[in-house]
C-alpha cells in the first residue's frame, strides 16, 4: 500500500440550476401574483384590526373550545395584526425565493491577523506612550492613582445605603405576644375554640392595638394556621402538647424554606404541604419536616383561651419564623 | 462613453442616486455602502435562530412600550373599580389594579400583554436553541470567543429580565416568586438580611420593590441588551458568518446570497413572520391570566405555583435539594437554598462561559475556524452538550413535579426521588450513548462514501444470492462527508513538555478523549475497493 493517502477533493460549487420562474415567464407572472395577493391580504388585515378596534364591543366574551372564554375584540385585533404582519413576511420571502437572483456568490474572507510589522509597531507604540507618561518611573503617581481609582467606586455604593433600613431584630420577632387574641382572617374577628370543628383549618392573625392598620409586612410574618385535630391524634412531647388547646394547634403559616404560605392541608394524613417546593410537615408531630427541602419544622405558637373564652397566644413565638437568615440563632423549632 | 459618470435612467434609479449622493456628500458613505450591500450571507435554516432572538427583542420593546403607558408601577393601596367585576371593591396594589385595567378596559391591552409575554418566552427559547446551535457546530471557536461571551451575558440578563417582568403585575403568583427571590437574598451568608432589606426598602414585601424592579426592567436591562446586541451583531458582520461545510465552501471564503436584495427581503420578511406568529399566540393563547390569581398577600398562595420555563430548571433544583442547614456559632447557613439556587447555577454558568477556552486548551487547536463542525464529527463536545440538555430537562421536570403528578397520577415524592437520582445518573449515561451514536454516524458516513447509498433494488445473482444494489453518492456529498479534519492532520498535537504533572496528564487524557474519531473515508480506499470488487 502506498504511504501517500489520497483524500477526496472539493468538487467546487455545484452548477447553478435555474428556477421555473427564471425561464418560464408564466411561472414568473404566477409568482408575482402570489406575492401581490399576500401583500393585499396584509392590507385586509390592517383594515380588520382597525375595524375591530372601533366596532367590536370591548366587553363581549365568547366561549371557544380549548381556548376557553375569550374576549372577542382582543382576539379580533390580534388576528387582524397576525394577518397584517404574517403576510408581509410570507410575501417578502416568496418574492426573494421565486423572483430575486438565487445564484450563490462567493466572497473571500479577509484575514484578521495584521502583518508582523504592524503588530510590532503597535506594541512599540503602546510601550513608548506608556513610557512617555512616566508611570513606571514615578511610583508615587502610580500608587496614589491606584488608591484613588480603588476608592472612587465606593461613593456610589455608600450612596445606595439609604435603599432600606438595617434589619435589626426585625426578622427575629412577630406581632404575637402573650395574651394576643387570634383574629380570623379576613373577617378580623376573635375566635373561640368551639368555632373550629375537628378537621377544620383557619388562618388567623394577631389582634393589633387599636388604630394600627395591618400591612402586608405584618401578614408576611404573623400569618398563623389553626388546625383542629382529635387530641388523641397528637404525637407531641408534654411541653408542646401544653401549647395546644382542646386539639387545636397553631403553626406559623410562613414556610421555613423560602417563605411561601404553607396552605395545603391534607385532612386524612394530617400533612401540611407547601405548594412552592413541596416541603411536607406532619401536624401531629409539631410540623416536623417529613419530605422536601425545608430543614426546620414550622414554628408552633402556644395558645390558650382568655377569660372571655377567646383563643389567645400564650407567649410569642420562641424561634424566628420563616426562611433562614445568617443572624438566625437557634437550631430546632 | 466619454462621460465617466453614468446617470440613472429609471425613476427608482434617480431616487436611489439622490439619496445615496446626499448621504455620501455628508458622510462619505458610498464606498462603505457599496461594499456592504454586496456582503454575502450564507444560508441555512439554523442561522435564523439568532434572528428570532433579535426580532422577538424588537417585539418586546414595541409591546413593552405600549404597556408602560397604562401600567402604574406602584405598591400603594387602591380599591379596584373596573370592568372585571369579580374583583370589584377589592383592595390591591396600584400595579395589580393597572394590570387589570390594561387587561379589561384598554382595547388591545390584553393582546399586548399576551404578545409581550409570548415574545419573552420565544426570546428565551430562541436564545437557548441558538446557543445550542453555536455549541454543537463549534461556532464559538476562534475568532468568535468574544461573541460567545456576549451571548452568555445576554442569556443571563434574559433570565433576570424575564423574572423581573412577570414579577411586576403584583398578583398572587408573581408575589410568591418575589417572596422566593427574597428568601434567596436572605440566605446569602453574612450580608443576606441586609441585602434583602436594602432591595425591598425594609421588610418584605414593602412598597419599594416593584417601582425599583420596574426601572431595572424597562431601562437598565433593555439598555444593556441594546448595547450587547449591537456589539454581537457588529462582530458577526465584521467577522462574517460561519458556514456549513460543502462543495465550494472553504475556511477562506463565504458562499451565499448578497445582503441586497435577497438577504434583506428574507430577513426583513422573517421579522414580520415572527411578529405574526407572536401576534397569533397573543390573540388566541391566554397566558398569565393574573385576574384569576388575585392580588398578592403573603398569607395566601395558589396551588400549582409555576415559574416561566427558563426559571423552571432553577425551581426544580431548589425543590429537589436535600433539607440541609448548618447551625454554627449562632448563625444559620441554608445549604438547601444556597446550593441549588446560587452555587450550582453559578458553576454551570462559569463552565459555559469558559467552555471555548477549555476546549482550545484540551485540543491545543488555536487556529481560526469559519467552517462549522458537523456535530457527529466532534463526539466529545456533542456528548457534553447532550448531557447538559439531559441535566436541564430533569431539573425542569422536577420544577413542574406538581403538574406532572396531577396530570399523570404520580406521587410528588416519587417524581422528586426519580429526579434526585436521575440528575446524577442520567447525564453520564446520555454522554456515553451520544458519544457512541456520533461514532456510529461517522461509521455510517464512511460506509456511504465507500459503498454508496442503498437503492432498495434487490437483484438475484445467478448463484441465487440476493443482493441490494448500491449506488455511488455524488462527488459533492462525498466531499461533505469526508472534508473534516483528521486527528493526524491536527496542527498542534500537544507538545510533550506541556503534558507533565497532574495538569499535563489530565490535559493529555482529555485530549485523547476529544480526538476519538472514525477515520474518514479516503479516495485511496475507494479506489482499492473498486479494484477488488469486480
Amino acid at each position: 500500500m502506498s504511504t501517500q493517502i489520497e483524500r477526496f477533493e472539493d468538487p467546487g460549487l455545484p452548477e447553478h440550476l435555474h428556477r421555473k420562474a427564471d425561464t418560464d415567464p408564466k411561472a414568473a407572472k404566477r409568482a408575482e401574483q402570489q406575492v401581490a395577493i399576500l401583500f393585499l391580504l396584509s392590507a385586509v388585515g390592517t383594515v380588520g384590526t382597525i375595524a375591530s378596534y372601533i366596532w367590536v364591543h370591548p366587553q363581549v366574551y365568547l366561549y371557544i373550545p380549548i381556548l376557553g372564554s375569550t374576549n372577542v375584540q382582543q382576539a379580533c385585533i390580534g388576528l387582524g395584526l397576525t394577518l397584517a404582519t404574517l403576510t408581509i413576511g410570507l410575501g417578502a420571502i416568496q418574492w426573494a425565493k421565486k423572483l430575486m437572483p438565487d445564484v450563490e456568490q462567493v466572497q473571500e474572507r479577509h484575514e484578521f491577523r495584521s502583518s508582523d510589522k504592524d503588530r510590532d509597531d503597535l506594541t512599540k507604540t503602546v510601550e513608548n506612550r506608556v513610557e512617555e507618561t512616566g508611570i513606571a518611573r514615578r511610583p508615587l503617581i502610580k500608587r496614589t492613582l491606584g488608591l484613588a481609582l480603588g476608592l472612587v467606586g465606593l461613593s456610589p455604593l455608600v450612596l445606595l445605603r439609604d435603599l432600606g433600613p438595617m434589619p435589626g431584630k426585625y426578622l427575629d420577632t412577630t406581632d404575637w405576644t402573650a395574651g394576643t387574641r387570634l383574629m380570623l382572617d379576613p373577617a378580623n374577628t376573635p375566635i373561640r375554640p368551639e368555632d373550629l370543628e375537628v378537621g377544620a383549618v383557619a388562618q388567623v392573625l394577631p389582634e393589633l392595638p387599636a388604630g394600627t392598620e395591618r400591612t402586608l409586612e405584618n401578614i408576611g410574618k404573623d400569618a398563623v394556621l389553626l388546625i383542629r385535630l382529635r387530641p388523641e391524634d397528637f404525637n407531641l412531647d408534654p411541653e408542646r402538647l401544653s401549647w395546644t388547646y382542646n386539639g387545636i394547634i397553631a403553626f406559623s403559616k410562613i414556610c421555613t424554606h423560602m417563605g411561601c404560605a404553607v396552605a395545603l392541608y391534607e385532612q386524612q394524613t394530617h400533612h401540611l404541604l407547601c405548594p412552592c417546593h413541596q416541603s411536607t410537615f406532619d401536624v401531629t408531630r409539631a410540623a416536623k419536616v417529613i419530605f422536601g427541602p425545608a430543614a426546620r419544622p414550622l414554628p408552633q405558637l402556644a395558645i390558650t383561651v382568655d377569660a372571655n373564652g377567646y383563643l389567645v397566644a400564650k407567649q410569642p413565638f420562641t424561634v424566628p419564623i420563616g426562611p433562614s437568615f445568617w443572624e438566625r440563632n437557634s437550631k430546632n423549632g | 462613453m466619454a462621460d465617466k459618470k453614468t446617470s440613472p435612467t429609471t425613476r427608482t434609479g434617480k431616487l436611489a442616486a439622490g439619496a445615496a449622493n446626499y448621504a455620501d456628500d455628508r458622510l462619505g458613505s458610498a464606498g462603505y455602502l457599496k461594499k456592504n450591500l454586496n456582503k454575502i450571507f450564507p444560508d441555512h435554516w439554523s442561522f435564523m435562530l439568532g434572528e428570532v432572538c433579535l426580532y422577538s427583542f424588537v417585539i418586546l420593546l414595541l409591546s413593552g412600550t405600549f404597556l408602560t403607558f397604562w401600567f402604574d408601577p406602584s405598591q400603594r393601596d387602591v380599591v379596584y373599580q373596573g370592568a372585571y367585576t369579580p374583583l370589584s371593591g377589592v383592595s390591591m396594589s396600584a400595579a395589580y389594579a393597572s394590570t387589570l385595567h390594561l387587561s379589561f378596559d384598554v382595547r388591545g391591552g390584553l393582546l399586548m400583554r399576551q404578545i409581550h409575554h409570548w415574545a419573552a418566552l420565544i426570546f428565551m427559547v430562541a436564545i437557548v436553541v441558538h446557543l445550542f446551535r453555536v455549541f454543537f457546530t463549534g461556532a464559538f471557536r476562534k475568532p468568535r470567543e468574544t461573541n460567545w461571551l456576549i451571548g452568555i451575558g445576554l442569556l443571563t440578563f434574559g433570565i433576570i429580565e424575564g423574572f423581573l417582568g412577570y414579577s411586576l403585575p403584583d398578583d398572587l403568583l408573581s408575589g410568591t416568586g418575589i417572596r422566593i427571590a427574597e428568601a434567596i437574598l436572605q440566605a446569602i451568608p453574612v450580608v443576606g438580611s441586609y441585602l434583602a432589606f436594602f432591595a425591598f426598602g425594609g421588610p418584605f414585601p414593602g412598597t419599594s420593590f416593584i417601582p425599583r424592579v420596574y426601572m431595572v426592567h424597562i431601562l437598565l436591562l433593555p439598555a444593556l441588551f441594546l448595547a450587547l446586541i449591537t456589539v454581537h451583531l457588529m462582530m458577526v458582520w465584521y467577522q462574517k458568518h460561519t458556514q456549513f461545510p460543502g462543495p465550494g465552501r472553504k475556511e477562506s471564503n463565504v458562499v451565499g446570497y448578497p445582503l441586497m436584495p435577497v438577504y434583506m427581503a428574507k430577513a426583513g420578511g422573517f421579522f414580520f413572520i415572527v411578529f405574526g406568529v407572536t401576534a397569533f399566540l397573543g390573540a388566541v393563547a391566554s397566558i398569565n391570566p393574573i385576574w384569576l390569581y388575585g392580588p398578592y398577600t403573603p398569607g395566601q398562595i395558589s396551588a400549582g405555583s409555576q415559574p416561566d420555563w427558563y426559571m423552571g430548571w432553577l425551581d426544580g433544583l431548589v425543590r429537589m435539594a436535600p433539607p440541609l442547614e448548618t447551625h454554627w456559632l449562632g448563625h444559620t447557613i441554608s445549604w438547601n437554598i444556597l446550593l441549588p439556587s446560587l452555587v450550582l447555577p453559578g458553576l454551570i454558568f462559569v463552565g459555559m462561559t469558559f467552555y471555548p477556552f477549555i476546549e482550545a486548551w484540551i485540543s491545543g487547536d488555536h487556529r481560526e475556524h469559519h467552517l462549522l463542525d458537523r456535530p457527529r464529527n466532534v463526539p466529545n463536545r456533542t456528548a457534553l452538550g447532550a448531557m447538559s440538555i439531559a441535566f436541564m430537562v430533569i431539573a425542569l421536570a422536577n420544577g413542574g413535579n406538581d403538574i406532572i403528578a396531577t396530570h399523570f397520577h404520580l406521587t410528588i415524592n416519587g417524581i422528586m426521588w426519580f429526579t434526585r437520582i436521575g440528575l446524577f445518573t442520567v447525564p453520564p449515561i446520555v454522554f456515553i450513548i451520544t458519544k457512541r451514536v456520533c461514532l456510529s454516524l461517522q461509521r455510517a458516513d464512511r460506509d456511504l462514501v465507500l459503498h454508496g447509498r442503498e437503492t432498495g433494488r434487490l437483484v438475484m445473482l445467478p448463484s441465487g444470492e440476493m443482493i441490494e444494489v448500491h449506488e455511488p453518492i455524488s462527488d459533492a456529498r462525498k466531499w461533505t462527508l469526508t472534508q473534516h479534519q483528521q486527528p493526524e492532520a491536527l496542527p498542534a498535537p500537544l507538545p510533550e513538555e506541556a503534558l507533565v504533572g497532574w495538569k499535563g496528564k489530565l490535559r493529555k487524557r482529555m485530549n485523547e478523549a476529544h480526538n476519538v474519531q472514525v477515520p474518514a473515508a479516503t479516495l485511496s480506499e475507494l479506489k482499492e475497493l473498486g479494484d477488488s470488487h469486480h
